[in-house]
């Protein structure tokens, strides 16, 4: 009896809302009139980063923050601003967290550099090694 | 090519690297991340905003009126968001602290935010509605709620990420007198 209230409070319980209710935002879930202003929009939208759900880009999520972004980035590319523009004032404003485009910084170099260096290592072993083992 | 025996150090090195990298491992999922995606406009000036007034009780807010060489207390909120209705009291005890707070009410509905506000109190002097979420992008907030720090020049002196809990009430107030108060 007491099992069977409680399965039946499941169908009275109301879930708590944890989001808005206005309609997403115009250009959120619809393209550009413009196909190749949609193209380019698209591709800046698949390298950014959803700021709440992180491992998302905006073109991936389905959150409200990450709609009302792509609202944004589609007005701006609809006005003519270019991509990088777009990507510069959203680094500006949260990090380069927020771009999933690497760049090369202070703190990233080393990153480019090392499979550099490695290369340049390998081809300095290789070539003691093959001029060692010729007679 | 004569084969030369490893000298010993060589031979711990593969365990050692091993070792290392399971020290780090064993760190990083042991440590609680933070993945609060922090604003880098603070110690910048307000970008230029006008937002119309999200109740018809109050007046909206524009860039002007925090530039107005008094600190402000920024909150954005919504009346669909959980956290900020806990955030509430704070908000109110920091206006009875003589500090003007005003609110930006992300995605909202006039008449959700005239029951939050009744249910809840309204700590706000001025509160714009931002349907788009565009001076959330525009400061550099990632989601509701979260709190800024302006003083009277319009710099942006202080994010607080999160709602306001009642053991921050007096950072939050010594982060305004910082500023200016």
């Amino acid at each position: 009896m007491k099992r069977l209230l409680f399965i039946a409070a499941l169908f009275v319980a109301a879930p708590v809302q944890g989001d808005s209710t206005l309609p997403p935002a115009p250009y959120a879930n619809v393209q550009l009139e413009n196909l190749a202003q949609e193209a380019k929009a698209e591709a800046l939208m698949e390298t950014l980063r959803c700021l709440q759900c992180q491992g998302q880009s905006i073109a991936d999520s389905d959150a409200q923050i990450a709609g009302d972004l792509r609202n944004q980035v589609r007005l701006r590319i609809k006005a003519g601003e270019a991509p990088e523009a777009i990507r510069a004032w959203l680094i500006e404003r949260y990090g380069d967290y927020v771009s999933y485009a690497p760049r090369v910084t202070g703190l990233t170099w080393p990153l480019f550099a090392a499979p550099l260096a490695l290369i340049g290592l390998a081809f300095v072993l290789l070539r003691r090694r093959f001029t060692r083992s010729a007679p | 090519m004569s084969a030369q025996a490893p000298s010993r150090w060589a031979l711990w090195l593969p365990l050692a690297l091993f070792a290392v990298f399971a020290a780090l491992v064993l760190f990083s999922l042991l440590r609680p991340a933070d993945r609060a995606v922090k604003s880098a406009m603070v110690g910048r000036p307000l970008p230029q905003f006008a937002l119309v007034a999200a109740t018809q009780t109050q007046p909206g807010l524009a860039r002007a009126d925090l530039a107005d060489g008094k600190v402000h207390l920024l909150n954005i909120f919504a009346s669909w968001c959980v956290p900020c209705a806990v955030e509430a009291p704070q908000l109110q005890a920091l206006r009875a602290r003589g500090i003007d707070v005003v609110g930006v009410a992300i995605r909202d509905r006039p008449e959700d935010l005239r029951q939050f506000l009744a249910r809840n109190g309204n700590p706000f002097s001025r509160i714009g509605a931002d349907d788009l979420s565009a001076i959330q992008f525009a400061l550099g907030s990632s989601g509701v709620p979260e709190s800024f720090v302006i003083d009277g020049r319009g710099v942006i002196r202080y994010q607080h990420i999160g709602d306001i809990r009642a053991d921050q009430v007096d950072m939050i107030a010594a982060k305004i007198a910082e500023a200016g108060l």
